[in-house]
């Protein structure tokens, strides 16, 4: 338990001494910001004109909340291998591999002192996001629901969670950042995408690539329908990625 | 309090460390020399768990690693030969996070970082960023960071590779200095180092146990005879007929000559020989501008132990002085 903490705080100095995490966080606000700025000023002129022909009042939730919790994802996606692929890349090029793995303590400890510490910079990015439904939440009459939006929060923690296991393992397999965080973004965005495949073949086959699909998933969770399905699904990815990580550490380089 | 059993490693078919059996007793700092690619960091990274063994095992106080390798673990301080730095700390905050690491209860945190600064001279550094530290000090860090939790077992790698002279010092008496309540494993491919250094030292060559003793009965074994370098301002040939008069010298040989002076090398059975060969030279009425001993390079001890054991052609050639050091360990 210890070894987690100090493997953590560790991260945490090493995220805030370099410029790594600031980075990360200023382009996250400034790109989640845009998206959600764009799709507010959008909405506010589809609603104004539904407003003008007579039409019922938009969904909040539908039209505005839920393409930013899916343009979020998207922004993840890019972010988060960057975040993960120097976690073990760069223990291995700098030699402190060693000192991990000769300190008493067990592998798994160190895999989820590093999970904790990224899933902590997760939050941090995901509390932006927050302030940004707090304002619609405030203005929105009647407001969103507060079980839906929680579960849509849920589902963008558990899809991040997935991200950094994945783009963990990845970064303890080779010793080149550049190398992890390029096979990361492409095993996502291809996670991301696979449910394409149903749009044009309607076999089994497609059926199950399009079940592998973190946007399936997503769906779910971001319209706050909350599925043992999906979560079955994310954390099942979390924890292979957390346990193939630590079965790597203790293979020979 | 250290066992090495039968320890083999090999990456596919190629053997890096080959059944190597030995044994280091509490308190004594062992070397083990060898040149470049012969095992010593597979050898030290297979004793600190870094490594799994292909075969055999490594027993520390009784406990063996398999078995056992967080309280093995916890025994051992490593300094590999890359120290393990973090560039973007302090070296405090480098040091509690190791003390961290290696669960030093809370109270005793400070303590402990404070003892390891002080014992590797570090007490004016503690506040500076570990990727602006000159090399001699990144290297202190990594001692200190080894006997963090005053492990009995401390494993060195080549400690001294790459200082300069005074700092190479410097980490020598530290070492010797942690001896007796630590016991020590050092590797080295400098023999004068492990001779001034260590009390026994093992020599491998191409993963194999080569030979295990004192530098002293080493040198003796491979050469019984003292080497000499003598310069005198005679000719040549007179110096060499005075010296081939004396009594104790087995082989005398002009080297060349040079501003008046002539060089000779000389092999003498015993020790007296050097001053007979002072009083013999000056004796005559010329000038001693030099007498020498000649040491043995690991190279020739290598040459001479390896040859004997297996016969000539498994000779090393790597680890000449001066040559690049080549990458050849993994």
């Amino acid at each position: 338990m210890s070894a987690i903490w100090a493997i953590l705080r560790k991260e945490w100095k090493s995220y805030f001494v370099t410029p790594a995490a600031y980075v990360v966080l200023a382009l996250f606000a400034v790109i989640a910001g845009f998206f959600f700025y764009s799709m507010l000023a959008y909405y506010v002129m589809q609603s104004m004109g539904g407003g003008m022909f007579g039409g019922g009042r938009l969904d909040v939730h539908a039209m505005l909340l839920q393409p930013l919790f899916f343009d979020v994802g998207v922004t993840m996606l890019f972010l988060l291998p960057m975040v993960t692929m120097r976690l073990y890349a760069e223990e291995t090029r700098g030699g402190t591999m060693e000192l991990l793995k000769t300190a008493p303590v067990r592998r798994l400890e160190v895999v989820l002192g590093k999970f904790f510490a990224a899933f902590g910079l997760l939050l941090a990015l995901l509390l932006m996001v927050f302030a940004y439904v707090l304002v619609v939440w405030h203005y929105a009459h009647p407001h969103p629901g507060w079980a839906s939006l929680g579960v849509a929060f849920l589902g963008l923690l558990l899809l991040g969670g997935v991200y950094l296991s994945l783009g963990l393992f990845l970064s303890s397999l080779t010793r080149t950042q550049i190398v992890a965080g390029v096979t990361t973004f492409a095993l996502f965005l291809l996670l991301w995408v696979a449910d394409w495949v149903t749009a044009y073949d309607n076999g089994r086959f497609a059926h199950i690539i399009a079940y592998l699909s973190l946007t399936t998933h997503l769906t779910n969770f971001v319209q706050g329908v909350l599925d043992v399905k999906d979560l079955v699904y994310y954390l099942s990815l979390i924890f292979a990625g957390l346990f193939l990580t630590a079965r790597r550490m203790e293979l020979a380089e | 309090m250290l066992e090495v059993q039968n320890l083999s490693k090999s990456y596919g078919p190629k053997l890096a460390v080959d059944n190597l059996s030995f044994s280091a007793r509490k308190g004594e700092i062992l070397g083990f020399l060898g040149p470049n690619g012969a095992g010593k960091t597979t050898t030290m990274r297979m004793i600190t768990g870094y490594l799994p063994p292909s075969h055999g095992q490594v027993v520390v106080e009784g406990i063996a690693l398999r078995e056992s390798p967080i309280e093995v673990k916890r025994r051992i301080g490593y300094l590999p030969e890359l120290p393990p730095l973090y560039p973007e700390l302090s070296v405090r905050d480098y040091l509690l996070f190791v003390a961290r690491l290696k669960k030093i209860p809370s109270a005793q945190r400070q303590p402990a970082v404070d003892r390891a600064l002080e014992r590797a001279a570090l007490g004016e550094q503690r506040q500076r960023i570990i990727g602006r530290l000159s090399k001699g000090y990144r290297q202190r860090v990594g001692i200190a960071q080894a006997i963090l939790n005053e492990p009995p077992l401390l494993i060195l790698d080549e400690p001294t590779a790459g200082l300069d002279p005074r700092q190479i010092l410097e980490t020598r008496n530290l070492v010797r200095s942690l001896a007796g309540e630590h016991t020590i494993i050092l590797s080295t491919h400098i023999l004068a180092e492990a001779a001034t250094t260590c009390e026994r030292v093992i020599i491998i060559n191409q993963g194999r146990l080569v030979a295990v003793d004192t530098p002293e009965n080493l040198t003796h074994r491979v050469k019984p005879t003292d080497t000499l370098q003598v310069e005198v301002s005679a000719p040549a040939e007179a110096a060499a007929a005075a010296l081939r008069a004396l009594p104790d010298l087995t082989a005398v040989e002009v080297l060349g000559q040079h501003q008046g002076a002539s060089r000779l090398q000389v092999e003498a059975r015993t020790l007296a020989a050097r001053e007979a060969i002072a009083r013999a030279l000056v004796g005559a009425g010329w000038g001693l501008r030099e007498l020498r001993p000649v040491e043995l390079t690991l190279e020739q001890i290598f040459l001479s132990l390896t040859g004997a054991a297996a016969g000539a052609p498994n000779v090393p050639v790597a680890a000449a002085p001066g040559e690049p050091q080549s990458e050849g360990e993994v």
